[in-house]
């Protein structure tokens, strides 16, 4: 198979990802799809922000009650960081360097994880402490809805990188799983550009009152 | 398909080359790590620090946001090489859809 | 490779036709499926016009009736209208940029996929203890209080359909971007692919607002959540938003391509160059852009306020410049023109002033004051109807009959075409153009029935026997296809003589991978910038190769059956039963775990050899 076929480090080529016309497509696909997916979280922002606050009564608590500097800034720090990892192994990629690549990809994964354990932390530290729930107010249903989208995308993103490298661990790096792993970087970066708006508006801007 | 259209006649010089362009931009790409953590920083001190009054806080964190988040496309997701108008045209636009929406529910939902 | 060729059984068939991935059997799947729900959309009709036809009647109770309506408007516009649409945006496309597949075979097999799921799982309402009756609107003030599980089967079963929907936009999308033929530039495209595109990125940008709406419905009446709960802070407006903010670009997303298919259709038969090309393709990226910041039009009543109000109402004034620069672009296409009127050509020419009566009827409604005197009458009703019967059915019929050649390789009867166009014709514009009147005198819609003497007698009967003759048209139709294809008479590439774009230049229907030799495009109508130089075939742009195909695989019937599984679990969740969720578990384990081996199994196609090429030659010069 031509896809297939071994690369020395002369011959892989400056953007493997968009070597083969099936690399093309994957790769404009994605970014389509990112377009529609800015739409999808667009909609759901608007919804927190038109819902933000608006509960029952006046025993429920409200955004500047609930949410916390350092842990926030914590879970922050992880995910930027798990950004910047998963371009080490692009990098990497784009060096041929399979190994390297997997290692990155690894730590990302990692720190991806040690996110989502953090965010499932503070969610129940929320329904204990607050009687913040995902059907307690209007507010608490628009809140879990914005942030478990991301976090389940968080998930989602785990499971597809752990796939792809589990997957490709014992043939290494092909034209054919290159766009692959290009368009998973490109999906955690888009989590990343989420978590941005969402800790700013969201948190920062919850706590600001 | 042409898998080897990107290389030229010298394979070596070429290599060197492209390793070299990639280094430089992985140091690009580090610079601008840095700086998405000082923003973020700054953003969480101006929130934490009790004198500034929310009218200067809110638009100036979400310009943090912004400017984090071109950051993000252009050099993580690498918006800024060449071949990526027709990506750009799509992703503004839906950009463009969503902030009409977040603007709307801001402003005309209750009543 | 060369076993494709194969005659086969009714068991191979159907294996085929679940596992295909190639855009034209696709297409025919879109067609059939489409189809079908067209049908029980027509009967839905047939029973609101039965039971309006007389004052006082109960013919079907007022709760079914509010179900019939539902069920209508949800069944055409998303089961009907926009399945058709595809069926011909992957009949003809690829064909039309000249590419031997769409850009990712297997998700436009899962997008149809999806497709049908939905639309079955919505229809099962009938039998499962009743249709969603809150209207196709499903404003979330009545919807979250219906009792039952209606409006639940319409929340899943749109957002199955939906996620289709969104499948297939990207797909076209990058098709057209990366796959065009060398030569092929953006300003050579044809009108039909140009609104293809369009409506594409409409669908991608327009589908995710629904997708978010339908989440937040799902969340609250199957999970206890609160967006739509007064009482718990939520607001049940956001729903309205968001359902317009899809809505209204729905509807270009609907009609555009049957501007495409107009557009080609007054070319092929005026026998010239589609008068003002540049600006009918300005006109469509305009209306596409302009449709996105209309949508608080359908809302005017809610009371937004004079400014919003204000201001949606010229933005929605806006867009009749770039539709009247089409009409009239389409009016010098036929200018001078060789006209011939053959039954594509009928629907075309007839589109023109009924669309306008719409149109201008649009314009009325866009006059927000005057609007609080319209809305929900059956002026509403008929201007809906104007603009996607009038438009949309009028393009998906016309390019039935004009690419019906292209797709099966046979010619519908032009005869039984034309008696289908007159009965039509005069049915839709007996239905519709009365209700105007009772709108404006004040019949409201959505409701199950009127009294004697109010003056609504004459004009609902009118409207009713007008039903039925558009109700037999489609019949005859059906007969003319089912007539067409025991005949079974073939056709060349080229059926209706005077074709200018590159579908034309290949066999009807078209070798399953399209193009032997990808064409080299040399203007705008390539195949007929060739015919004008005595050529009858296009000029290759590549010498014969090995030609790359993607294989046929079941696993999108088999990902989009896990998520119709998992939908019964959603569904019968608020009921405490305790087999919902396994079954939603186990339908969502289905829907991974076939992603999951997509993701897992390469999957790189097979080759069609250079021989088996040339050996096709052979073939088709003994046949």
């Amino acid at each position: 198979m031509q896809a297939e076929e071994k690369f020395t480090d002369a011959t892989w080529p400056a953007a493997p990802e968009k070597a083969t016309l099936e690399g093309k497509n994957k790769y404009l696909g994605f970014w389509l799809f990112l377009g529609g997916e800015t739409v999808l979280f667009a909609s759901l922002f608007a919804t927190y922000l038109a819902l933000k606050d608006k509960v029952p009564n006046a025993d429920h608590a409200l955004a500047k009650d609930i949410f916390e500097l350092p842990l926030t800034f914590i879970t922050t720090v992880i995910l930027l960081t798990s950004s910047l990892t998963s371009v080490y192994a692009m990098y990497h990629m784009k060096n041929n360097d399979f190994k390297k690549m997997q290692a990155w990809l690894l730590i990302t994964v990692l720190l991806g994880a040690a996110f989502l354990g953090l965010e499932v932390y503070e969610f129940n530290h929320y329904v204990h402490e607050f009687h913040h729930t995902f059907t307690s107010s209007a507010f608490g249903s628009a809140f879990y809805t914005l942030v478990g989208f991301h976090g389940g995308h968080v998930a989602f993103g785990l499971v597809w990188i752990i796939s792809l490298m589990v997957r490709n661990a014992k043939r290494g790096l092909n034209l054919y799983n290159a766009p692959k792993f290009y368009i998973a970087s490109l999906y955690w970066h888009f989590i990343d550009v989420v978590w941005v708006f969402i800790f700013t508006v969201v948190y920062l801007m919850g706590m600001v009152g | 398909m042409a898998n080897n259209q990107s290389n030229s006649a010298n394979p070596n010089v070429d290599l060197k080359y492209r390793r070299k362009k990639n280094a430089e931009e992985m140091k690009h790409q580090v610079v601008t790590f840095t700086m998405m953590i000082f923003f973020t920083l700054i953003a969480f001190l101006a929130v934490a620090y009790d004198g500034f009054s929310h009218w200067f806080i809110r638009p100036f964190i979400l310009l943090l946001a912004v400017v984090q988040v071109a950051f993000q496309l252009y050099y993580f997701m690498h918006m800024k090489h060449k071949g990526h108008n027709t990506i750009a045209l799509f992703l503004f636009s839906g950009l463009a859809v969503g902030l009409a929406t977040v603007l709307v529910f801001m402003t005309i939902v209750w009543l | 490779m060369s076993t494709y060729a194969k005659k086969k059984g009714f068991g191979a068939t159907v294996w085929d036709y679940l596992t295909t991935v190639d855009h034209k059997k696709i297409a025919i799947l879109y067609l059939i499926a489409g189809g079908l729900f067209f049908i029980v959309g027509g009967l839905e009709a047939m029973f609101i016009r039965i039971q309006l036809a007389v004052p006082d009647n109960d013919f079907v109770s007022a709760g079914l009736f509010n179900e019939l309506i539902t069920m209508h408007g949800t069944t055409m516009i998303f089961l009907a209208a926009m399945p058709l649409i595809f069926a011909f945006m992957n009949a003809v496309v690829p064909l039309q940029i000249g590419a031997r597949d769409v850009a990712f075979p297997f998700l436009n097999a899962v997008g149809f996929w999806l497709f049908f799921f939905g639309g079955v799982f919505l229809n099962l309402s009938w039998f499962m203890g009743g249709a969603p009756d809150s209207g196709w609107t499903n404003y979330a003030s009545l919807a979250m209080k219906s009792a039952g599980h209606g409006v639940d089967f319409y929340i899943l079963g749109l957002q199955i359909s939906g996620l289709g929907t969104l499948i297939a936009g990207i797909n076209f999308l990058t098709t057209i971007i990366n796959m065009r033929a060398p030569g092929m530039t953006y300003m050579r495209m044809p009108l039909f692919t140009w609104s293809t595109f369009v409506a594409s990125a409409l669908i991608l940008f327009a589908f995710p607002p629904l997708t978010v709406g339908l989440v937040l419905a799902m969340f609250d009446r199957m999970f206890g959540s609160n967006f739509f709960d007064v009482a718990a802070g939520g607001n049940t407006i956001i729903w309205e938003h968001m359902f317009w903010i899809f809505g209204h670009p729905e509807v270009y997303i609907l009609i555009l391509p049957a501007f495409g298919v107009f557009s080609e259709v007054f070319a092929t038969f005026s026998r010239k160059r589609l008068f003002g090309y540049s600006s009918m393709v300005f006109a469509t990226v305009l209306i596409g852009f302009l449709g996105f910041m209309v949508w608080a039009h359908h809302m005017f009543t809610v009371g937004l306020g004079p400014i919003a109000n204000a201001i949606f109402a010229v933005a929605t004034m806006a867009i009749a410049v770039p539709t009247g620069i089409k009409i009239f672009n389409w009016l010098f296409t036929m200018w001078g023109g060789s006209v011939r009127f053959t039954t594509p050509m009928l629907w075309a020419v007839a589109f023109i002033p009924s669309f306008v009566a719409g149109g201008v009827t649009g314009i009325m409604l866009a006059a927000a004051p005057a609007d609080y005197q319209y809305h929900d009458t059956y002026f509403v009703v008929a201007h809906f109807h104007y603009v996607i019967v009038g438009g949309v059915i009028f393009g998906l019929l016309a390019a039935t009959h004009f690419y019906w050649p292209k797709m099966f390789g046979t010619l519908l009867n032009e005869t039984l075409g034309k008696i289908t166009f007159w009965l039509f014709l005069t049915g839709f514009h007996l239905t519709f153009f009365i209700q105007h009147f009772l709108g404006l005198m004040g019949m409201p819609r959505r409701v199950f029935t009127f009294l004697p003497g109010q003056g609504f007698e004459t004009g609902n009967l009118i409207s009713s026997i007008g039903a039925l003759f558009m109700a037999v048209g489609i019949l005859i139709m059906l007969y003319n296809i089912i007539v067409t294809s025991v005949r079974n008479v073939r056709v060349g590439n080229d059926p209706w003589e005077d074709g200018r774009t590159l579908e034309w230049a290949i066999p009807s229907p078209p070798p399953f991978y399209n193009f032997k030799q990808l064409p080299l495009v040399r203007g705008l109508d390539p195949y007929w910038v060739e015919k004008m130089e005595g050529k009858d075939e296009m000029t290759p742009a590549e010498p014969i190769g090995d030609i790359h195909m993607p294989n046929s695989t079941i696993l999108p019937f088999v990902i989009s059956l896990g998520l119709f599984v998992s939908a019964f679990g959603a569904l019968y969740n608020v009921d405490n039963k305790d087999w919902t969720l396994p079954v939603m578990i186990i339908g969502l384990l289905i829907t991974f775990g076939a992603m999951f081996i997509r993701s897992v199994k390469d999957d790189h196609g097979f080759h069609i050899h250079k021989e088996d090429l040339v050996n096709d030659d052979d073939k088709e010069v003994k046949a």
